[in-house]
């Protein structure tokens, strides 16, 4: 069990996500990094669909009540095992009354911590991403308790990966969303010549870009939207849906992000900039 | 029967959307959700697809495998036109209770006031019409439907409110529905509906689909209190009719 001592800014258990429940307007939820979280689960021989904790911004402090193994992956926000520093991308062993806390954020945005066979909340509508009204609560408080179960015969083959650090990658690529084609010349220009900035208005539902676009008049039935979906209000704001975004939406959808440009975008935060590149 | 044109339109690796013509009717609505069962029946392999079904569109995604958009889309246009046994599911018609008690409606009055009619015309207009369901989303369980009486179109308010309250039954433009849990919102609230209309309590939490008909009925506020106690305990059982279409 892990116990959470303090439990900073917004810190969440989450898997891949809640499938096969959008069509009852349920969102997918998951970790919204979902490469970092990969590496991090496999470098633990985990099931990629094994629960992690979402650290953002501001690190929790945690006290673990069993061995286990972890890992740490996603934003480099100085974490601490015991007072000593560890680095993200390798094997911990960790002993009973190990205290993990982090400190100041240094790049990326969202951070991971993978335990040994994953943590594991109850499953709701096939999955333990946290997320309210489907789950309790959206995130852990202190005193919470964070089960996983203790596998003694697990030995890690691999101590360490070196990964290519994408935290400070600015460009997302990103596909043509349905109502792309709708998009006048001028709109086009203003989306692929410049850069943007990430809002105040930032969380695991949407994101929003300070800079405007031109806006437009278009009236479409609400539709199907997708994570990483951007779409454009009619007065020119572009909003790109995270992975608690809603299932539907009646804005023009105009660009679709791959699945890394989603991570990119999650180790965002206020004043950060990007810039679109069409596939 | 000629089939109604689709459109198909590339949406990232992982999905596809297919469209029909631009129009809110269920000649559309039931060929959509016609080729959604013959597609999960006959096309799609594996248990990674998930389909999203509103008004006129069709989204169909597969959540591991990326999508040769090209492909993809000429299978679609073939199974489109190979579809012809009829593979429709069963849908329902839920009569659901309201308590338009003014404690509930609290934009009773205003909306009866800007339509120019008593508020038990508003009552009478909003009981008397049987609904579409077009879709699924914005919340958990939330249901866009359609078929309002002109009569009850108004504007929602210029001001959203931070809180309606769950099971709030609202009136914006030419939309009706339920509040299917506390949430911010602008629509005019003239009742409120007991039936959980998204229950994790159940084995399958959302009990409407898209392309099921909603009636709603006006109860006393000693129904309404008894019924939220049957749906607290888990005994309120909505009524429901097989709609044989």
């Amino acid at each position: 069990m892990l116990k959470v001592l303090k439990s900073g800014f917004y810190t969440t258990v989450q898997d891949l996500g809640r499938f096969n429940f959008r069509n009852k307007g349920v969102p997918v939820s998951g970790v919204m990094d979902q490469l970092s979280v990969f590496k991090a689960n496999t470098l633990l021989e985990n099931d990629t669909t094994d629960a992690v904790l979402e650290i953002t911004m501001t690190g929790p402090t945690l006290i673990f009540e069993e061995e286990t193994y972890i890992t740490l992956a996603g934003a480099e926000m100085s974490a601490t095992l015991n007072n000593m520093p560890i680095q993200n991308y390798k094997v911990y062993q960790i002993n009973i009354g190990d205290i993990l806390s982090y400190g100041r954020l240094d790049k990326g945005f969202r951070a991971y911590l993978a335990v040994k066979g994953g943590f594991r909340l109850q499953s709701i509508l096939s999955s333990c991403s946290l997320y309210k009204p489907i789950t309790r609560e959206n995130r852990l408080k202190d005193g919470d308790v964070v089960p996983f179960e203790y596998n003694k015969l697990f030995k890690p083959k691999i101590l360490e990966i070196k990964v290519d650090s994408f935290l400070e990658e600015t460009v997302l690529e990103v596909y043509r969303a349905p109502e792309y084609d709708l998009l006048q010349e001028e709109q086009l220009a203003q989306l692929f010549d410049g850069d943007f900035t990430v809002a105040k208005e930032n969380n695991r539902m949407a994101y929003q870009l300070e800079e405007c676009i031109d806006g437009h008049a278009i009236n479409m039935l609400t539709s199907a939207t997708l994570p990483g979906t951007v779409q454009l209000t009619p007065s020119g704001k572009l909003i790109v849906l995270m992975k608690d975004g809603q299932t539907t939406g009646g804005y023009p959808r105009i660009l679709q992000l791959s699945d890394k440009a989603i991570a990119i975008l999650a180790q965002k935060r206020e004043g950060s900039k990007i810039a679109f590149k069409l596939l | 029967m000629k089939l109604p044109s689709i459109h198909i339109k590339p949406y990232g690796v992982h999905a596809i959307l297919i469209e029909w013509p631009n129009e809110v009717n269920e000649t559309i609505l039931n060929s959509i959700l016609q080729f959604e069962n013959y597609l999960h029946e006959n096309c799609l392999e594996g248990e990674d697809w998930e389909t999203v079904p509103a008004y006129n569109s069709l989204l169909v995604l597969n959540r591991n495998i990326p999508l040769d958009y090209a492909a993809f889309r000429d299978k679609i246009q073939d199974w489109y036109q190979e579809e012809k046994k009829i593979t429709r599911g069963q849908r329902y018609l839920w009569r659901l209770p309201v308590s338009y008690d003014l404690e509930f409606g609290i934009d009773l009055e205003y909306v009866a006031e800007t339509l120019g009619i008593s508020t038990d015309e508003v009552i009478a207009l909003h009981t008397k019409n049987v609904y579409t369901v077009y879709g699924i989303g914005f919340l958990p369980g939330f249901m866009y439907l359609g078929g309002l009486p002109e009569a009850l179109e108004l504007p929602r308010r210029a001001t959203p409110r931070l809180k309606v309250a769950k099971g709030a039954v609202g009136l914006a433009g030419r939309q009706t529905g339920i509040y299917p849990q506390e949430s911010p919102g602008g629509w005019n609230i003239i009742g409120s509906c007991t039936v959980p209309i998204f229950n994790l309590k159940n084995e399958s939490p959302c009990f409407v689909s898209v392309g099921d008909k909603i009636q709603f009925y006006q109860i006393s506020r000693a129904e309404y209190d008894l019924h939220k106690i049957e749906a607290e305990v888990g005994i309120y059982q909505p009524e429901k009719i097989r709609i044989d279409a």
